[in-house]
């Protein structure tokens, strides 16, 4: 298992293109990638709950990635992180 | 011949065939199916036909250099890729033996209404989107052809409502005017109406389903439709029409010639805008500059105070995109009527006189900084001119201009490049211009903000309808404001504009010409129309006529207001 937290800088916070992004980037992983702001958790692939997350600038976020290719999932999502949240 | 009344959005005349758009109703069945497997299979079928129109819809937005939009139809088909909240729960559905039209309202109106509650209101005008893919999912599964709900020969639309989806999802090109039964002046329909300058009633109530392919006249000059007309409306509005066209057509060649009057005088013709959107409308209308940016946008759009980053991008996005055209920049003018939940600014019993615009800034000043270090950032890539909203004393403007130097400093030591700016302040009370000599000798330039300046000169609250009998927006006392401000401003080498609605005002810029006012901030729609009238002035009769010290403006007595009961009862 692989863990990063990441505080968004974005001034909309993750919304729904950018969103789709990383959906879409998640998807290309075997890993399970999570999505984890206090009780709240969305599956990176869940477009929808992802959203329904509502997080927003200055919010930090806690990722968790488990899988056979969790150490490329978890460095490819934070690089994704970094370049549009 | 039938006559029917509306509310106009647009000038202008539509003639021809009517087409009613009606969105369809579908009867749902509840019952249960014994195919679960065709069911799954017309589900996954249609998701990937509506996926395709979306995306095809992306394409087209994108083409048509409509980047907003178009982003909205990429989280549509995003959307419908989400196995989580769509496609399993509705699979669910299908699987206790529902029909797939059944299964999408379940599911989809579900998520809509999750997305509906969020506290956030980004998110929460999200469930219009699922509400969207819902209908056009359904309009799949049931086969409905909605291409046709348009026609296929260019015709007046009329319809009950238009979702912003419907209306992007016209073919323009078939459309020639659009009339609603509802709607409101500040719809989305509405807005695109007037940015595409589609002749449009809205609130129109006598919308009949038997109008379809009647012939009929659009008569947005009289907000007005007639339906079957007869032959002398026709010729007479055809000939309007015509006149129109060939006025707008005149108008465009007056792009890149100057705005000088017959005997030589000039004047600035620039552009009000609200953001980074408006700079094409900007270079459309040949503006020569941006008088008035309303920077509000950055505050509003956000859900947070947005950052000097952000605020930076927007700033330098317009002066880039507009360079070297000058761009004035007002201050954040939050307040009255403009609120902002994360400023927690208390409820006031009377918000037009009272904590706003600057003197919010002044009070919270690093909030102030922010904005001033971002436009001070933006200033190295274009022409700016940083303007302070709301001003009525001196110590104000000073103090203004003590935090700008001191945001100049702090980036010139971070080694922030920082470009060269005028500054400049609204006159908008009565203080101010009345103190205009004063405060010229702290600025390079003032406007003059005709909408605040009338309500505070005549005590007129601007949004109350029950003062339209009192209210004159051609007050004397207000014009001698205004042409004793451009006096005192010349007498200072401060140059002078207007950027209220009174500086598109038709009947008034001959006036404010002769009184010398250097430049007039106007929607950019009017910038043409504006230099066409300003060709045609011919102010040497004033010159030559008008003794050097005059001592008051040429202005009548108070005068009968000019609103509508004013002239039912004057």
């Amino acid at each position: 298992m692989k863990e990063f937290t990441y505080v968004i800088t974005d001034p909309v916070g993750i919304h729904a293109r950018p969103a789709g992004l990383l959906v879409k980037e998640a998807k290309n992983f075997k890993s399970t990638a999570t999505f984890i702001k206090g009780e709240k958790s969305a599956k990176a692939t869940a477009l929808m709950k992802l959203m329904g997350m509502g997080i927003k600038q200055g919010d930090e976020v806690l990722i968790r990635v488990e899988g056979e290719d969790e150490e490329a999932c978890a460095a490819a999502l934070e690089k994704f992180m970094k370049e549009n949240f | 011949m039938q006559t029917f009344k509306g509310t106009k959005i647009v000038n202008g005349i539509a003639i021809g065939k009517i087409k009613v758009y009606k969105a369809p109703v579908y009867e749902i069945s509840e019952e249960l199916v014994s195919d679960i497997a065709a069911e799954l299979e017309r589900y996954e079928a249609a998701r990937l036909k509506v996926q395709e129109d979306q995306n095809a819809l992306y394409d087209k937005e994108m083409k048509a250099g409509h980047k907003d939009t178009a982003g909205i139809f990429e989280a549509h088909a995003l959307m419908l890729d989400d196995d989580d909240t769509l496609n399993d729960p509705c699979k669910e559905i299908m699987a206790e033996g529902h029909t797939a039209e059944y299964a999408v309202r379940q599911a989809f109106d579900e998520a809509a209404q999750q997305f509906s509650e969020m506290e956030d209101e980004y998110f929460r005008a999200r469930s219009a989107d699922v509400i969207d893919l819902k209908n056009s999912m359904l309009d799949v599964l049931f086969g409905a052809d909605t291409s046709s709900l348009q026609g296929t020969e260019p015709a007046i639309l009329v319809a009950e409502d238009l979702a912003p989806s419907e209306t992007v999802k016209l073919d323009k090109s078939l459309l020639l005017g659009l009339v609603t039964r509802q709607g409101s002046s500040n719809s989305h329909t509405a807005i695109l109406a007037r940015s595409m300058n589609w002749p449009t009633l809205i609130q129109c109530h006598d919308v009949a389903d038997d109008w379809d392919g009647k012939f009929a006249i659009l008569d947005g000059y009289n907000s007005c439709i007639y339906i079957e007309p007869e032959q002398d409306i026709i010729d007479k509005l055809t000939a309007k029409q015509k006149e129109d066209r060939e006025k707008e057509a005149k108008l465009q060649e007056l792009k890149g010639q100057p705005s000088v009057t017959k005997d030589g005088q000039k004047v600035r013709l620039y552009a009000n805008i609200g953001g980074p959107k408006d700079i094409k409308a900007v270079l459309e209308n040949d503006a020569e500059g941006v008088g008035l940016f309303r920077s509000e946008f950055v505050y509003l759009n956000s859900k947070e105070d947005p950052s000097e980053e952000a605020q930076f991008q927007a700033y330098k996005q317009v002066l880039e995109g507009l360079a070297p055209r000058l761009v004035v920049i007002r201050t954040c003018d939050i307040g009255a009527d403009k609120t902002i939940d994360y400023m927690h600014l208390d409820k006031e019993e009377n918000p037009a006189l009272g904590f706003r615009a600057v003197r919010i800034c002044l009070s919270r000043p690093d909030f102030f900084k922010r904005q001033l270090r971002a436009l001070l950032r933006a200033s190295a890539f274009g022409n700016l001119g940083i303007m302070f909203p709301m001003i009525i004393s001196r110590w104000e403007v000073q103090e203004c201009k003590k935090i700008l130097e001191e945001c100049k400093k702090e980036l010139e030591a971070e080694g922030q490049k920082v470009g060269k700016y005028e500054i400049g302040i609204m006159i908008e009370t009565p203080a101010a211009a009345l103190c205009a000599d004063e405060l010229a000798e702290e600025v390079d330039f003032f406007s003059l903000g005709t909408n605040d300046l009338t309500q505070y000169t005549c005590a007129i609250d601007r949004q109350s309808a029950n003062l339209e009998r009192f209210s004159d927006t051609h007050h004397p006392a207000l014009l001698r404001l205004i042409r004793e401000t451009i006096e005192a401003g010349h007498r200072h080498n401060t140059w002078v504009g207007i950027c209220g609605e009174l500086g598109a005002d038709p009947t008034l810029s001959e006036e404010f010409l002769k009184w010398g006012v250097d430049e007039l901030s106007v929607n950019p729609k009017s910038i043409l129309p504006l230099r066409e009238r300003v060709r045609n002035m011919d102010l040497s009769k004033y010159k030559t006529e008008a003794p050097k010290a005059e001592a008051k403006p040429e202005i009548k007595a108070a005068e009968k207001p000019k609103g509508l009961f004013g002239r039912l009862f004057g």
